[in-house]
């Protein structure tokens, strides 16, 4: 099971939180508007390996948090 | 010796050839099934597929292995009814064994907001071509003899909508017929050979670097499962996929005949009986995407508390296995099937939890798609440019997951 560590609630299971998506990020690379509008909505990198997510602790303190998660292992690292 | 290293063993090793018209990634269920139709409806035979581990290996062996139609759009109504008939035949035309069984599936609405969701349902599936209908909390009792009306006490059943032609059949020898069929014909299956790469000239895809070597082709058909972001991004195609676990599980067996697939999209989860009288569930998706395929406690918990409010019976049987799928999920639960943006490359993905299905319609369309150069009217709207043209196919609540 994963486990994440609240700052506020400290270390809580996964089921008193909610997804919120990895931290989003403009591809500012791609100069024309509808590409740019395009990937920013819609694609996602799906990363296998680290990436930094946002967290709701939805029956905690309800409040946001940021992490960096292992897609491969399903495991919080540092 | 099972059946299983039986029919493994039935494979002929084939020593990849340099050049394929097709090569196509991903040994599954809509891999094989692109194959089998592009030789028998198509007549192109010189084609390659390619599977990192052995056929079958991935989702199309971990799935739950329900066949319907009875979706909330109507693209994708005509779509599974077409293949829940393809399936319906699909013995007699590869005469192969499939343990295909007609069960009939109730979804079960507990509140008055469930019970509209479902008569819309059946009546967009009646408009379709598929065979829907309401039935009564007695009614469905009448169907399925161990449903507890009462729901517990807390999820009343206020009644169903009723799919006399959902069925289910072996997963695996599902994949062995079309492998089987593609392989009289003399295509090549060329399994434990990861692709590592893709060959291009230019912006053009004309070919896949596997382990054992570069094979170039005319058309590339990416049919890769939970793993289709890496590969596509060899290609410097962006999908709008993320890969979430899907778990499973399955109890020992049950005496008495269960009757239809039961299936309720209030709490979101299904139950089915196999051959050997297991009862197989499933039910949500793990939040998070991940590719880890550890199963996990709190999912167990969360369906037996789910299953066990409707089936009481549930409470006494035994669970005997609990295993883990990755899948390729979509932002609109539809899948996406066709050109990539990129030449060469062509691409059938977004099956995320409901990909077993599909298996007949996908492969023949994908076939259709590849000896024709055009997308078949019935996928034509599955295309992954839907996005750019704001023309999501927008269907979640037909998916039993979320």
């Amino acid at each position: 099971m994963l486990w994440i560590t609240c700052p506020t609630c400290g270390e809580r299971p996964v089921t008193e939180f909610r997804f919120g998506g990895e931290l989003p990020h403009v591809p500012e690379h791609l100069t024309d508007d509808a590409e740019r509008n395009l990937d920013y909505v819609w694609m996602f990198d799906n990363v296998a390996g680290v990436t930094t997510e946002r967290w709701f602790h939805a029956t905690g303190c309800r409040r946001w948090l940021t992490l960096r998660r292992d897609t491969r292992t399903d495991q919080v690292v540092a | 010796m099972n059946e299983f290293v039986e029919t493994i063993l039935d494979l002929p090793w084939h020593e990849p050839k340099g050049s394929y018209d097709v090569v196509i990634v991903g040994g599954g269920g809509h891999g094989l099934a692109t194959a089998y139709y592009l030789a028998t409806r198509h007549g192109i035979t010189n084609v390659a597929v390619v599977e990192a581990n052995y056929i079958g290996s991935g989702n199309s062996g971990r799935n739950t292995t329900i066949i319907r139609a009875n979706y909330g759009i109507p693209e994708s109504v005509r779509f599974y009814q077409h293949s829940l008939e393809l399936y319906a035949t699909l013995e007699d035309e590869t005469e192969c064994w499939i343990m295909h069984s007609t069960k009939g599936l109730l979804w079960l609405a507990h509140t008055e907001w469930g019970m509209r969701a479902e008569r819309a349902r059946t009546l967009m599936n009646q408009a379709c071509g598929a065979e829907t209908v309401m039935v009564t909390p007695e009614e469905a009792k009448a169907l399925c003899p161990a449903l507890d009306l009462s729901g517990g006490g807390r999820y009343p059943i206020l009644g169903a909508s009723y799919h006399p032609g959902a069925a289910t059949a072996r997963h695996d020898r599902v994949v062995w017929a079309y492998a089987q069929g593609a392989l009289r014909r003399g295509v090549h299956i060329i399994q434990h050979t990861p692709v590592i790469g893709l060959l291009r000239d230019g912006a053009r895809v004309t070919g896949v670097q596997t382990e054992a070597g570069p094979i170039s082709a005319g058309i590339v058909l990416s049919a890769v499962g939970g793993r289709v972001t890496e590969l596509a991004g060899m290609a410097d195609v962006r999908l709008p996929i993320r890969t979430h676990p899907l778990q499973a599980l399955v109890t020992n067996a049950y005496a008495q005949g269960l009757g239809p697939i039961v299936s309720d999209s209030e709490l979101l989860c299904y139950v089915s009986q196999t051959a050997r009288g297991q009862m197989l569930m499933g039910a949500e998706f793990d939040s998070q995407p991940s590719y880890s395929m550890a199963s996990s406690f709190e999912f167990l918990q969360s369906v037996a508390a789910k299953v066990t409010r409707f089936l009481p019976f549930l409470r006494d049987l035994r669970v005997l296995r609990q295993w883990t799928g990755i899948c390729d999920i979509s932002p609109d639960y539809s899948p996406i099937m066709g050109e990539t943006g990129a030449d060469g490359l062509l691409v059938t993905t977004g099956w995320g939890t409901w990909g077993f299905k599909a298996i007949p319609a996908g492969g023949e369309a994908m076939a259709e798609q590849i000896a024709t150069g055009v997308a078949p009217s019935l996928i034509a709207s599955f295309g992954l440019d839907r996005f750019a043209r704001d023309h999501a196919m927008a269907d979640q609540g037909s998916a039993g997951t979320r």
